[in-house]
């Protein structure tokens, strides 16, 4: 797909307008994973919107997010950036064998009291 | 009243406390529970892509089950509670969705948004009522010091879960008050545990949960309360010296009906 294709399809599937951003930086701010992204949830906003998407779809910031919604409910915008990471998320993840977590890996990480509920959601967020 | 139930995958395995003792609570407060019948995993978070239908369709079939039922259906897990109640709104939001959702299902009669999920939470206040709670409970739990801690499940996205105001929620401190123990709030009640990251940083979530904890301590709690079995494995696995317990293991205590599993 090329930049444009790309760019087209995460706002698509996101649902996301990306230009109702007015670049406060409040969904970063209050993001809990903030520390450990190198992309920051305001900065896959203004890089999707401008097409800079190639990064994101390779950084570990990926894999950071944990889904909590902290950006979507703050967003005076309503801007919604975690469903924008999610999109690219599954940009990759959705490519031949860009699973970031696959179920051989599995086992090793199991202990007596882990729940089910951590294997599936971590499945569905980090593998196709 | 009688309900439909769908407990999910965790229920029947590492969380059964969370289900026997919804069970217990809901028998002697008067609700028929009825586990509705093949339910499927929910897949533990929801998929907010809009182009997303085959992860979806095990939530579209629990509610169509409850909906031919003429019955609420009801949920206690945070997970499945937030993906059911997000995939029944986007099937009533996002036309496309709902046909090619029950294009593939093929069922009988459409779904189309037309059940009603509540977490026991919900139930408990808006079916059963706080005070018929606190006419029912004992003094098990006087004396006691509960932070409820509500994670990111239960409450966002709030035009969605619409369960409580999701930036300063009260519903499980209203329960902790009418069982007869004092709430203790904790700023990071609403904040993140970690969640699955767990496995794949787990001192990401490390850092997330001992927050949580160490905040709930500092506030004076002996005790978190939750409905989310993650939440509970996360706050549990990262701190040991504050207990952390179900809210329907909480509630059978408080209505003296507590026993093991």
């Amino acid at each position: 797909m090329n930049k444009k294709a790309i760019r087209d399809e995460i706002i698509h599937i996101s649902g996301v307008n990306p230009k109702k951003c007015m670049k406060c930086g409040k969904c970063s701010g209050t993001c809990p994973s903030y520390n450990e992204m190198e992309y920051h949830p305001h900065q896959f906003v203004y890089m999707v919107e401008s097409g800079d998407i190639e990064p994101l779809m390779h950084s570990d910031s990926l894999y950071k997010c944990l889904s909590c919604f902290a950006c979507v409910e703050r967003c005076p915008r309503g801007v919604e950036p975690a469903k924008i990471i999610e999109a690219v998320r599954l940009m990759t993840v959705r490519q031949q064998g860009a699973n970031h977590l696959k179920s051989d890996a599995i086992p090793e990480l199991l202990d007596e009291n882990l729940p089910q509920q951590a294997i599936v959601s971590a499945m569905r967020k980090y593998s196709k | 009243m009688k309900v439909s139930y769908y407990p999910g995958c965790t229920l029947k395995t590492k969380a059964k406390d969370l289900d026997f003792y919804l069970r217990k609570c809901a028998g002697v407060l008067g609700v028929e529970v009825e586990e509705i019948e093949n339910w499927q995993c929910c897949g533990g978070v929801f998929t907010t892509a809009s182009d997303e239908i085959a992860t979806k369709l095990s939530s579209v079939r629990a509610l169509s089950e409850a909906r031919d039922k003429g019955q609420k259906l009801l949920t206690v897990c945070s997970a499945c509670h937030n993906v059911i109640k997000q995939t029944n709104y986007q099937i009533k939001n996002d036309a496309d969705f709902a046909a090619r959702a029950n294009n593939y299902m093929q069922q009988d009669v459409p779904y189309e948004g037309e059940a009603e999920v509540v977490h026991f939470l919900e139930l408990l206040r808006d079916e059963i009522g706080f005070d018929a709670i606190r006419e029912k409970v004992t003094d098990a739990l006087k004396d006691k010091k509960i932070a409820a801690y509500y994670g990111c499940l239960l409450l966002r996205p709030g035009k969605v879960m619409q369960l409580d105001d999701a930036e300063n929620p009260s519903i499980m401190e209203e329960l902790i008050e009418a069982m007869g123990a004092t709430p203790v709030v904790s700023p990071y009640r609403n904040e993140c545990c970690g969640g699955y990251v767990v496995l794949d940083d787990a001192k990401s979530a490390e850092k997330k949960s001992t927050a949580i904890t160490e905040n709930a301590k500092t506030m004076g709690a002996d005790m978190i309360v939750t409905a989310c079995p993650l939440c509970k494995y996360n706050l549990e696995k990262h701190d040991q010296s504050i207990p952390v317990v179900y809210v329907t293991e909480l509630l059978a205590e408080a209505l003296g009906i507590k026993e093991g599993v």
